[in-house]
């Protein structure tokens, strides 16, 4: 039993094709885990930058600069009742936000956090994880319908003709990315989540400056299209809050409405993370062919350790700036061991060992936080798009556009 | 890769299959029909998993589970389910449905009884990890005229389709 668990240890592959159960529930533990931190963790930033956006405080109560907020928002939505429609398809009602969650999470099972660091490696990753996302819209008609109610089903209605639009772009995309991967000496692509990075790494470049600008234009399409995607502003009409109260989940309340949230933001960081996969190098660091050698691999290395003594240095600012009155006392010791805690985190990414294991998840991490931002910032920048334009651009400008780019990749890797 | 708990996978899958499709023609919601089927879509991908075929698989749960049926249920949301529901949910065909039954079920106890002799003994090797990359050795390879001739067919059902839904383009 203990030769099984630690055999693994040394086989240098991912749980699911070393075939070894327990790390992969181990694995699926950790990703669960942390995708559920990381939406708590954007819950709280989108909320605080979004107002600074607007120039006010954002919540500043529960905790220092409101830090406990999204646990305190977890424990109300826990407690609260729970409320089903009387003229409700209880049924269908109760299996719309299980679907969605179940779609939003099953999709990191082929994430590529490092080479190693994935749950399992798919032959058909990029299409496993591009088909079961697309699963989610499934659950938002089901909610829409089964609440029997006008404006969820008329969300529901938009969210589905959106998202099956904008899918299609999206495909056109991914393929000709994916058609980058075979410009090798075999001539064969693959689908393979590590596979695609492993492609980028032996061709030296990111895909995204692949036939510059073919490349960049396929990312915009696919960055455009996963906003889209996941109902996030600009695009964001199935949940028009001036038209359409909050669109298909106006009827959910308390525990399944914070499904549904759960769903929305863990489907944010899936995407994202087929977008860094793609086009972004994945758990590549910046520049691994030009600044190579021991002196630039160890400068790389050091960067998670000092971002996260970075962040400990504001929360001490933060410390030092917090009001002397005796009130805040507790939020300041508070803010004081959160940056005790962030130190600390630094100061152990520093360990030689812990600094190599650490540097594939960091980077792909920081990347996806970089769509995270983007995210909130679409949301405090750009005004809602109406939704005879939202087709329009679906269709006529970003589907076109994507074929071109398609038909030109082609061209291009024949002739090169 | 070594496959876990081959077995109960197998029988969980293909009883999740049946009992979703005798699901879909005994309830008389028809969303919860089209529910059902989703999930029978779902367990069939999975047995695709385990026949070491994971692109057909993929391509069933992007295609039919998420593409078609999301139409299905698109359709049927808007169609006036109370008078449907007041209508007669089988048609009383007893005679052609007997004949129906006994065929299929006389060939399913043919191939149980005689099915060792019928299908190769030996497994095909798996090519799981190269799947994916032979069938589009195959569909661009050798089967290049039919594939084109089967995307061009699609082509003209979407003209048609377009032309058909719009008096004036």
């Amino acid at each position: 039993m203990l030769d099984y668990i630690t055999s693994y240890l040394s086989s240098n592959t991912t749980p699911g094709q070393a075939g070894n159960v327990f790390w992969a529930l181990v694995y699926i533990m950790i990703v669960f885990g942390g995708v559920s931190v990381a939406v708590m963790a954007m819950n709280w930033l989108e909320r605080k930058a979004l107002a600074h956006f607007q120039i006010r405080l954002g919540p500043m109560r529960v905790g220092p600069h409101g830090l406990l907020q999204p646990i305190a928002d977890a424990i109300k939505l826990l407690t609260k009742e729970d409320i089903i429609p009387a003229e409700a398809d209880k049924f269908v009602f109760w299996l719309a936000p299980l679907i969605i969650l179940c779609a939003s999470f099953t999709v990191y099972i082929v994430i590529p956090f490092g080479p190693t660091h994935a749950i399992t490696d798919l032959n058909i990753g990029i299409l496993f994880m591009l088909g079961v996302s697309s699963l989610s819209v499934l659950g938002v008609v089901m909610a829409g319908w089964a609440s029997n109610s006008h404006y969820p089903l008329i969300g529901a209605l938009r969210s589905s003709a959106q998202m099956v639009s904008y899918e299609v772009a999206m495909g056109m995309a991914v393929v000709s990315a994916i058609l980058m991967t075979s410009l090798n000496k075999t001539g064969t692509g693959t689908l393979s989540m590590i596979g695609i990075v492993q492609a980028q790494q032996s061709q030296q470049m990111w895909f995204i400056f692949k036939f510059f600008p073919l490349g960049f234009i396929a990312f915009g399409i696919f960055a455009i299209a996963m906003v889209a995607e996941t109902n996030r502003a600009p695009f964001d009409l199935p949940e028009a809050e001036s038209e359409l109260t909050a669109g298909f989940h106006t009827e959910y309340s308390g525990l399944r409405w914070s499904l549904f949230m759960l769903g929305e933001y863990a489907a944010m960081i899936a995407v994202s993370s087929i977008a860094v996969t793609l086009w972004l190098g994945g758990w590549l660091r910046p520049f691994p062919n030009t600044l190579t050698g021991d002196t630039w691999d160890l400068v790389f290395s050091l960067i998670p350790g000092l971002l996260f003594l970075g962040l400990a240095l504001i929360a001490f600012v933060g410390v030092v700036r917090m009001p002397k009155h005796p009130y805040f006392r507790i939020q300041t010791v508070g803010l004081a061991g959160f940056g005790a805690v962030l130190g600390l985190i630094g100061l152990i990414l520093f360990i030689p060992p812990v600094r190599d294991r650490i540097q594939d998840i960091f980077w792909f991490s920081a990347k996806v936080a970089v769509f995270m931002y983007l995210y909130i910032w679409y949301r405090a920048t750009f005004p809602r798009y109406r939704f005879d334009q939202l087709m329009k651009v679906g269709w006529k400008v970003l589907l076109p556009v994507a074929i071109g780019v398609l038909i030109l990749t082609a061209i291009m890797g024949v002739l090169l | 890769m070594q496959p876990v708990a081959t077995t109960f996978f197998f029988y969980f899958l293909s009883a999740l299959t049946v009992l979703s499709g005798v699901l879909v023609i005994t309830q008389k919601n028809a969303v919860h029909s089209a529910l059902a089927l989703i999930f029978g879509l779902l367990a069939q991908a999975g047995l695709y998993l385990m026949l070491y075929a994971p692109f057909v698989a993929g391509v069933q749960i992007i295609l039919y589970a998420g593409g078609i049926m999301v139409l299905f249920l698109f359709v049927i949301m808007l169609v006036n389910l109370e008078r449907a529901q007041k209508e007669e949910q089988f048609n009383k065909q007893w005679l052609v449905g007997v004949l129906a039954a006994l065929a299929l079920g006389g060939l399913l106890v043919a191939v149980y009884l005689k099915g060792g002799q019928l299908f190769p003994q030996h497994i095909a090797q798996p090519v799981e990890s190269s799947n994916t990359q032979e069938i589009g050795v195959m569909l661009y390879g050798n089967y290049m005229f039919a594939f084109e001739i089967a995307s061009l067919l699609l082509l003209v059902a979407i003209i048609g389709a377009v032309v058909m839904a719009k008096k004036r383009i």
